[in-house]
């Protein structure tokens, strides 16, 4: 992880180029055109204003949960829970839009996203704690959770949240005006984006800058050092957790508030794991993270363009993302 | 007499900066117990991970039943009927007792045959081990029980023990001679590395005394005891002499206060127990032991790494007992310990990280928004200059240092804010002699400016060197106390092997 | 009015929790050998396309069942090849593989959507079919179902009662004194791999052509991981997994029974109970729970060095 920004760009354009070419191998058997479908990707994701937008939509919970796994990945914790931290922060922060319905825009979202970060937070404390008192480890304990979180909210949705009006669809009433986050006009491009690249430029200038960057390095370098150092150690634990958590939280918060309008159970095709992937990627650089959620969004939207163009299922895209993972975990193979 | 079962011959092996086994003759009978003792660094271990197969003599030969042998790995040693008794490297807790010796024999046996072989050979030899029992909830010396059981029932001819007892209760220390009487009885031979002197004259034939690397006597049990033993081990005649610089007279208040401290012992250490220890500002006080004996864990629970399960622990003063290690750090105390990179800094980071590290709250801003980087230079490019190191570029990895580097590095850190108490575990270990002149420069020079320092050493020459008093620590206890003049090397000899010196006043 | 609904239920259990017994027994192999396998979701899915796919062109279900094992060993060993020779994080991995079998298994499955076949087929045992309640509870099933407690068994007796099981064990534990004792700790963890993804492709083999007799798009629903919580929860035993799938498998089917007659208690908070006990059953032993797990799970060997 001690790379200069530029060995590392280079590295993940090398890998890039390994994993799309074993996935057009993997086109042409199956009778289609590579070509054709890269194109069709790029163009659908990159070529129009409107796919770049939505592009840039896709990348918005990535980026959130990659930090996720990034904040805590710092000292080696790993935390698989983002999907089930994102579906509490939902959760905490439709019980705010549904509850607060007639509070004004700011003062509301500004409590969303409190108890998104909150939801999320607790969450993944949970984790936390039992690692830091040594009863579990982090990587079960929040891949357990995870389906306990995506069941309460099913719960929630199909009983006491049920939209009245909803026809037994599964869903939540949907949200009033008031808690919905803006997006530009013309797209559905909203304020989590920017929420998500500060989160980063905050995490980035934390681990560069700050004391507390210092002693999470020191902890992830060398813990038996950290420990006779007399760095806080399990506070870090629950902290970063915490922090992790939380953000997956405001992903959370921000895909109900700004593109559903209400929660549903559909509410994340997995952003939690492919926030993992992303994060494993870039090796936990910031820079590094921004660019392969860009690659992840583009393959993952690609995904579903290639079910028109191509009439191919749409999780053919989990196949290039798992490649590109595989070439990129047998190349590293350093730490285990 | 009997041709030897096992001989070494010439036996040589150097590593960088030491020669560790010089030109070492040894020959094993069979039905015998041949001890092979020495100080720290003599060169035993190496000796015997030779044997094992762990390393390659770069001369030498080894012979067995009079025939040239070749060992390049344990596969070839155990082939050759060679068996080494480790600590539990080599066992699965998780399995029982059965489990773990049917995991290491090279042929099938299972079931009930097995659980009769293994009670057969531990009551033949005093044992008494139950087939089914899980090891983890075994002692250390039940687990010692089953390394010998898995040798023998693996048929080696040749058992290897290295410092057996170290981790033993009395009883079970009486327990395991018993076990070496019975096995050379029956025609096995036993190389036995150790440097409790009592236990070595209980059950060797023959002791070979080792020192810096070369055999300096061999005899028959006879000959051997403790008064001729020891001053083989610790010859006096052959030390450089002291260039001791002798403290200011005037001392403060204590430093460090410790009384009747005890620490629980971990899988292979020894803990602490009943400890009382005081160094005050402004004197060396040197630590003296074989290694093992409870240095690190003496070093740590001053650090407050490691919690007083009893006794307490005044620092300045004031109560420390309960102190995390943060605010014993805060309150004055330096760390130096032998492995730097494993204990007291990050090798991913930088030089000046590390150095920050030291104290970050000094150096922290906006309330850890940023660090005050020119000041943690400033301050650390003065610590290299104040203990006439040069000063090295501060922005480099530390992994990219040299051994000796890191060391200057972490002492530059740790000496940097003039702490009150140092504690220096083998801060020369590893070191060439430049680096190893200067750390001890820096160390009587902290002292001479009022700092307490607390030297916990397996180099005898440099605590003669450098300690204005010593004390001895034997299995977790202080043994004995004084300066090192008047206690002469003899007896601080006997001290650090457990034996009685035969006229102590 | 009871007798009934305990026969469902029961029969829904022995049903729904074959495929989960297969998936935990796989995954009790690698990680005994000191691998956790997160990716076992997509094994699953791999056997799950590969028996569906092979039943409808050859109409043969016992060839459909071969195809799963086959195709999920060969899945799984490029996962053991990752993680062994690659020295890749499992975990990370794992994850990826669940991805790459969820989107082969579409890529592979998009053809063969709904089409219907016949599957395995239920086949009453003689006598024992006969017997109230328990009779059609227990004893009409197809054959992989049948095979289940006999599998679990079996492979009980490989690690418990063998050599072969005894060295996984202790590649799984310690390693180096698998090394030591001169065993080679990769070569026994390829082969518990390869035997733990025969294993999970068969549990797909059962979810698509003995329960739905259908294929849809990652069909598994997160049974790979339900199993992965099953090994804790079994405390890393074959015989305590069966127990452990029987009871999760229960919930299942409660579940399904409960909202058939439309009762009150919701069904999301009956599927919760799997996952809360086995977060509870991990804090719980908490100091005593890591003897159960090998001590080694995750690390990776390095060899001599």
């Amino acid at each position: 992880m001690a790379e200069t920004p530029r060995a590392a760009l280079l590295r993940a354009g090398g890998l890039l180029a390994v994993g799309l070419a074993a996935f057009a191998l993997l086109l042409l058997a199956f009778g289609r055109n590579p070509l054709r479908a890269y194109v069709d990707i790029l163009a659908s994701t990159l070529g129009s204003a409107y796919g770049f937008s939505e592009t840039l939509v896709k990348i918005t919970p990535l980026l959130l949960t990659a930090l996720a796994v990034a904040v805590p990945g710092r000292i080696w914790l790993i935390n698989v829970g983002g999907e089930g931290q994102l579906f509490m922060g939902a959760l905490g922060a439709t019980w705010a839009a549904l509850h607060l319905a007639d509070w004004p825009r700011l003062p509301l979202l500004a409590v969303m996203a409190l108890l998104g970060f909150a939801g999320g937070g607790a969450w993944a404390a949970i984790a936390g704690v039992l690692r830091a008192r040594g009863w579990a480890s982090e990587t079960i304990s929040t891949l357990l959770l995870n389906y306990v979180a995506i069941l309460l909210v099913h719960y929630v949705v199909f009983g006491p949240w049920r939209d009245p009006e909803g026809l037994n669809y599964p869903q939540t009433a949907a949200f009033s005006d008031a808690a919905l986050l803006p997006s530009l006009p013309g797209s559905r491009v909203h304020a989590g984006l920017l929420l998500g690249v500060l989160a980063l430029a905050a995490f980035a200038f934390v681990v560069a800058r700050t004391r507390w960057g210092l002693e999470m390095r020191a902890v992830g370098g060398n813990a038996e050092a950290a420990r006779r150092l007399g760095l806080p150690i399990t506070r870090y634990v629950i902290v970063l957790m915490i922090v992790g958590g939380g953000l997956a939280g405001l992903a959370g918060m921000a895909e109900v508030s700004a593109i559903q309008g209400r929660l549903r159970p559909s509410l994340s095709p997995g952003y939690g794991y492919t926030g993992f992937l992303v994060a494993w990627m870039a090796g936990g650089h910031p820079l590094g993270i921004v660019a392969a959620a860009f690659a992840l969004a583009v393959i993952t939207a690609g995904g579903d363009i290639l079910q028109i163009t191509q009439a191919l299922p749409g999780s053919v895209a989990n196949i290039l993302m798992a490649v590109l993972l595989f070439v990129v975990l047998g190349r590293a193979g350093a730490r285990a | 007499m009997t041709s030897p079962t096992l001989s070494l011959r010439g036996i040589t092996k150097s590593f960088p900066g030491v020669v560790a086994n010089d030109r070492v003759d040894l020959d094993v009978h069979a039905g015998e117990v041949h001890a092979v003792v020495g100080e720290n660094g003599a060169g035993k271990s190496t000796l015997v991970k030779i044997l094992y197969g762990f390393y390659r003599a770069d001369a030498g030969q080894v012979q067995l039943d009079g025939e040239p042998v070749a060992i390049h790995s344990p596969e070839d040693a155990r082939g050759l009927g060679i068996g080494m008794v480790f600590q539990d490297l080599v066992q699965v807790p998780a399995f029982t007792v059965a489990e773990n010796v049917a995991l290491f024999l090279p042929f099938a046996l299972g079931g009930a045959a097995l659980a009769g072989r293994i009670v057969k050979t531990s009551q033949q030899y005093g044992l008494d081990l139950d087939p089914q029992a899980p090891v983890w909830r075994l002692s250390v010396g039940e687990r010692q029980k089953l390394e010998i059981v898995k040798l023998l029932l693996a048929r080696a001819r040749i058992l290897v023990f290295d410092e057996p007892t170290r981790s033993l209760a009395p009883h079970e220390v009486a327990a395991l001679l018993d076990v070496l009487t019975r096995l050379k009885r029956d025609g096995y031979a036993v190389v036995l590395i150790a440097h409790k002197l009592a236990e070595v004259l209980a059950v060797a034939d023959r002791v070979t005394v080792m020192r810096r690397g070369r055999v300096v006597a061999s005899l028959p049990r006879a000959e051997a005891s403790e008064a001729t033993l020891v001053p083989l081990m610790f010859d006096e005649s052959v030390r450089e002499p002291a260039p001791h610089r002798p403290a200011a007279a005037s001392r403060g208040v204590a430093a460090v206060e410790l009384r009747g401290v005890g620490v629980r012992a971990e899988a292979h250490g020894c803990g602490l127990a009943g400890v009382d220890l005081v160094v005050e500002a402004g004197e060396v006080v040197g630590v003296a032991g074989v290694s093992g004996n409870g240095q690190r864990e003496l070093g740590d629970v001053i650090l407050g790494a490691v919690p007083c399960a009893t006794g307490s622990k005044r620092l300045g003063g004031q109560d420390a007992t309960r102190w995390p290690v943060a605010r014993v750090r805060a309150s004055g105390v330096a760390f130096v310990p032998d492995d730097a990179l494993g204990l007291a800094a990050v090798e991913s980071l930088t030089v000046l990280e590390n150095a920050a590290l030291g104290d970050p709250r000094r150096y922290a801003r906006a309330g850890g928004l940023a660090m005050d980087w020119p000041a943690a230079r400033d301050d650390q490019a003065q610590a290299f200059t104040r203990l006439g190191f040069p000063v090295p570029s501060l922005d480099a990895r530390l992994g990219t240092l040299s051994g000796g580097n890191v060391q200057r590095a972490v002492l530059a850190r740790e000496l940097a804010h003039a702490p009150r108490l140092i504690v220096a575990l083998n801060p020369t270990r590893g070191l060439d002699a430049r680096s190893t002149a200067a750390t001890r420069r820096a160390l009587l020079d902290a002292r001479d400016a009022g700092a307490a320092v607390l030297l916990i050493s397996e180099d005898l020459d440099e605590l003669l060197a450098l300690a204005d008093r010593l004390v001895v620590l034997f299995r977790g206890r202080i043994v004995g106390a004084g300066r090192p003049a008047e206690l002469g090397v003899e007896t601080i000899g006997h001290l650090m092997t457990g034996s009685v010196p035969a006229d102590r006043g | 009015m009871i007798a009934p609904f305990v026969r469902s239920l029961l029969a829904g259990a022995v049903v729904s929790g074959t495929p989960l017994l297969y998936a935990t027994l796989a995954e009790v192999i690698g990680q005994r050998a000191g691998v956790v396998n997160l990716g076992l979701e997509g094994v699953m899915l791999v056997g799950a396309v590969a028996a569906f796919v092979t039943t409808v062109h050859t109409g043969s279900a016992a060839a459909g069942v071969l195809a799963a094992g086959l195709a999920g060993a060969a899945f799984n060993a490029l996962f053991a090849w990752l993680v062994i020779d690659r020295r890749a994080n499992q975990l990370a991995t794992g994850l990826a593989l669940m991805f790459a079998g969820v989107g082969l298994s579409a890529l592979v499955g998009a053809p063969y959507i709904g089409r219907p076949i016949t599957g395995l087929v239920e086949m009453p045992l003689p006598g024992l079919a006969g017997l109230p309640v328990l009779g059609p509870a227990l004893f009409v099933h197809d054959a992989l179902v049948y095979a289940a407690v006999p599998v679990a068994i079996a492979v009980r007796w490989a690690l418990f009662s063998t050599r072969w099981g005894l060295a996984v064990r202790a590649v799984g534990e310690n390693p180096v004194a698998a090394f030591a004792a001169g065993r080679d700790p990769r070569v026994l963890q390829y082969q518990a791999l390869l035997l733990a993804g025969l294993l999970g492709g068969v549990a797909g083999a059962h979810l698509s052509i003995g329960i739905a007799k259908t294929w849809a798009e990652w069909m598994t629903a997160g049974r790979g991981f339900i199993a992965v919580a099953l090994v804790i929860f079994a405390r890393w035993q074959p015989l305590r997994a069966v127990a452990g799938a029987l009871l999760f498998g229960g919930a299942i089917s409660l579940g399904l029974l409960l909202q058939a007659r439309g009762l009150a208690v919701s069904p999301f908070v009956l599927d919760m109970l799997p996952y809360v006990l086995s977060l509870a059953v991990l804090a719980a032993s908490g100091g005593t729970g890591r003897h159960a797990a090998p001590a080694s799970l995750g690390r990776v060997f390095r060899g001599s060095s």
